[in-house]
């Protein structure tokens, strides 16, 4: 049975004005890593906000674990995009506030935050307020925060797109290595696709907006466990990469082209 | 330390300015005063103990009409901000009442509550409430949609967002207007009583006025305005303690 399924997934925004997805018919596997990447404004965000039960398609619908999803998913993590960390609590309170929200009390949430803080790489941290982390080390708390709570699925929007080259190819390997080690189904969003072939089981190429749908699928069939930035050298990576870009590139012109249109 | 001393020097040579001119007679004692004369007062008041009933009297009116202003202003900041209809209705009414000045309304205070501090106490809630309410509101309203999300997703229920994401963000707004809110509640009080009391620091100061007993109003200015400065400390205090979880400003403009 398919951790998520989106069948026949439709999203309008403004009343049924801008039609963002349509038509979009697509199953992740348990323990699969899948990446989603498709060009700027192409919905990528919106299947994951369908997925995440935080916005109700307009029509088809989505299956969590074979069941139709009503309301919030309870079995998902979500790893936003942007900073969402509780800019009042400390690493640790951040970290154990999905544990208290679920009854944990505040003792036995730190405790458990505390080990996750330490599989991340911030054991010390704990008691620094967001302000005083860096982007890195921010990410590194998000993730915690949604990994403490142990969900079925990952449900990942561009997490990483923020940060330097060199943090995001470390985050992208520790990233695979807590993945690794637990085996829960991921879908992960990038417009960097570089990035989806590095780490996904498969690549799914959404088409331009609006009315976006799936035009391609691809397997990834490069070795685990992956060294991200060794990875990306091998003639296999070069390849799947030169296949995916073919399709993908008419993709990009299209929105560049009605970017400008827009913008003129 | 160099800077300290420099503005001592500078309160020390205005001092003396003001001695100067006013012995001399270029500046009329009548009109501005004379510093040692001044210094007379203060000293009058605090050694016969006369300004202590006074002072009392005017820190309880500060006192409550800040603890009761900010508690009303963020019941009615957090529940307006959450029940968006209400708010529409409410807002051109809201609108009005902050726009009028609201020192006016001293004389009905006055005739409804009587010269006691009550109508002190109301007066400073009136100008304490709407500082409050309003940074609470926006506060509030302007919570970030992604970190409510964020909250929800960790499976939080309606009750622990209202707790756990709304409450701190309304904080975090009531402790910035913190100052401004109690510098409100110690002008309400001192209006309050300069335009009808029994006691407290403004009716020292209007006793004096009336007997144009330049140097006495002059030295309840210097008492109100070492207060005031009192206050404002205590609160940075308390804010340093509540808001740590605040980047500071220099750590902001070190980025």
């Amino acid at each position: 049975m398919s951790a998520i399924v989106w069948e026949g997934v439709e999203v309008s925004y403004a009343s049924g004005a801008y039609c963002a997805v349509r038509g979009l018919n697509l199953a992740v596997a348990p323990g699969e890593f899948l990446c989603v990447v498709g060009p700027t404004g192409c919905g990528k965000s919106t299947i994951l906000n369908v997925a995440a039960g935080l916005l109700a398609p307009t029509a088809g619908i989505v299956r969590v674990q074979g069941a139709p999803l009503v309301g919030l998913n309870p079995h998902a993590g979500y790893l936003f995009q942007a900073d969402v960390l509780f800019p009042w609590r400390t690493a640790c309170d951040n970290v154990a506030a999905g544990l208290q929200f679920r009854g944990e009390s505040r003792h036995s949430a730190r405790a458990t935050a505390t080990q996750w803080l330490r599989r991340v790489g911030l054991h010390g941290a704990g008691d620094r307020y967001p302000h005083q982390l860096s982007g890195g080390m921010k990410k590194r708390v998000a993730l915690a925060q949604v990994l403490a709570l142990n969900p079925a699925m990952l449900l990942m929007d561009e997490p990483f797109s923020a940060l330097d080259v060199q943090t995001r190819s470390l985050m992208e390997t520790e990233l695979l290595a807590l993945w690794s080690a637990a085996r829960k189904s991921v879908v992960f969003i990038t417009h960097d696709l570089e990035e989806a072939i590095a780490l996904g089981d498969r690549v799914v190429v959404l088409s331009a907006g609006p009315a976006s749908h799936t035009i391609g699928d691809f397997l990834i069939d490069l070795p685990r466990p992956r060294e991200v930035a060794e990875a990306r050298l091998t003639p296999r990576f070069i390849e799947i990469q030169r296949e995916i870009w073919s399709l993908l590139r008419a993709e990009v012109q299209k929105s560049q082209a009605l970017l400008r249109e827009q913008a003129g | 330390m160099k800077l300290g001393l420099a503005r001592v020097g500078l309160l020390v040579v205005l001092l003396l300015a003001w001695q100067t001119l006013t012995a001399s007679g270029l500046l009329s004692p009548f009109f501005f005063g004379r510093p040692l004369l001044v210094a007379q007062a203060l000293i009058d008041w605090f050694a016969s103990g006369v300004i202590f009933r006074h002072l009392g009297v005017t820190l309880l009116e500060t006192l409550l009409a800040f603890v009761l202003g900010t508690v009303s202003g963020v019941a009615a900041g957090v529940s307006l901000a959450l029940s968006p209809m209400v708010a529409a209705l409410l807002d051109p009414y809201i609108k009005a009442l902050n726009a009028m000045p609201r020192v006016v309304l001293a004389p009905i205070f006055a005739t409804w509550f009587g010269l006691g501090i009550a109508s002190k106490v109301a007066l400073g809630i009136t100008l304490v409430f709407f500082i409050v309410f309003f940074n609470v509101y926006q506060g509030v309203k302007d919570v970030n949609p992604l970190l409510l999300a964020n909250a929800r997703m960790l499976g939080a229920s309606r009750h622990q967002l209202l707790r756990h994401v709304y409450w701190p963000a309304a904080m975090s707004w009531v402790f910035s207007s913190l100052h401004a809110a109690v510098g409100m509640a110690f002008v309400g009080a001192v209006v309050g009583e300069y335009l009808g009391s029994a006691q407290g620091v403004g009716y020292l100061i209007l006793q004096a006025e009336g007997a144009f007993d330049i140097n006495t109003v002059l030295a309840g200015m210097v008492v109100l305005t070492v207060c005031a400065l009192v206050l404002d400390t205590l609160v940075t205090r308390v804010e340093h303690r509540l808001l740590k979880w605040r980047p500071s400003h220099t750590e902001v403009a070190a980025r």
